[in-house]
């Protein structure tokens, strides 16, 4: 008898900024390989997480490998709920046009906060 | 209930490690289940028997075996391991390396996850 499939909601809160640390790339290494177990998959960019889809990004300064190029292939691994703090991109003075163009939806902690008590599991980078 | 642990951080420079482990006890005094414990970014440094601290202090990595010598499950993702140098010479007793697909089974398997990092 075949296992039955469980399918939950994940998501991955992304909240350190893209280079300082690996957390950010790490984390998004787990998005990837989660797709491929067909569950329902969202990202929250808060606080200093919402760097990580600035656009323009070059890290050729500081001489490490950038993966910024990884979010615009999210798309095609069915990574499609991509939600992103409001109040963190203007505590920042970012605004929607200094973010790579995928799609992402910008809405407040609050709308935030109540998607993130639906989830069942809660991934923090 | 049936619990799933990942741990984000390194031993010593951290109390997530040590805070899991005490978790993870607190868990077990309970009657709960521990399905796995998983062991990402610089939390595979859990996972190597060359760390020798003072001996007035706690052995981190033998603390881990002898909770994986009682049947728990300790994964140790491979791509994080790989960037930091471990590997299976290395590694201590009662664990294993593996994919993060484990981590992924995990989470689908718990009842709840419980993330110890900084």
């Amino acid at each position: 008898m075949e296992d039955e499939i469980i399918q939950k909601k994940m998501m991955f809160i992304m909240r350190r900024a893209p280079h300082g640390s690996i957390y950010s790339y790490e984390g998004l290494e787990v998005v990837l390989i989660t797709a491929a177990y067909d569950q329902d998959i969202s990202m929250t960019f808060i606080d200093d997480g919402v760097f990580a889809l600035k656009k323009d990004q070059n890290t050729d300064g500081i001489g490490i490998k950038g993966f910024m190029k990884t979010y615009f292939a999210l798309d095609d691994y069915d990574v499609q709920k991509l939600y992103v703090s409001e109040e963190s991109l203007s505590d920042r003075g970012l605004k929607r046009d200094d973010l790579i163009d995928i799609n992402i939806q910008i809405m407040s902690q609050k709308e935030i906060t109540n998607i993130m008590n639906e989830q069942d599991v809660l991934f923090p980078f | 209930m049936k619990f799933a642990i990942l741990i984000q951080d390194g031993p010593y420079n951290h109390q997530a490690s040590d805070s899991a482990y005490n978790f993870i006890q607190a868990v077990l005094k309970k009657g709960h289940e521990i399905i796995g414990v998983f062991f990402y970014n610089d939390g595979v440094i859990n996972g190597t028997k060359l760390m020798d601290p003072p001996t007035d202090d706690r052995h981190i990595g033998k603390k881990w075996s002898a909770l994986g010598s009682t049947g728990i499950d300790l994964v140790i993702c491979i791509a994080a391991a790989k960037r930091r140098g471990i590997t299976d010479e290395v590694l201590i007793p009662n664990a294993r390396i593996s994919g993060l697909g484990q981590l992924v089974e995990m989470a689908v398997k718990a009842d709840r996850l419980v993330t110890f990092g900084s």
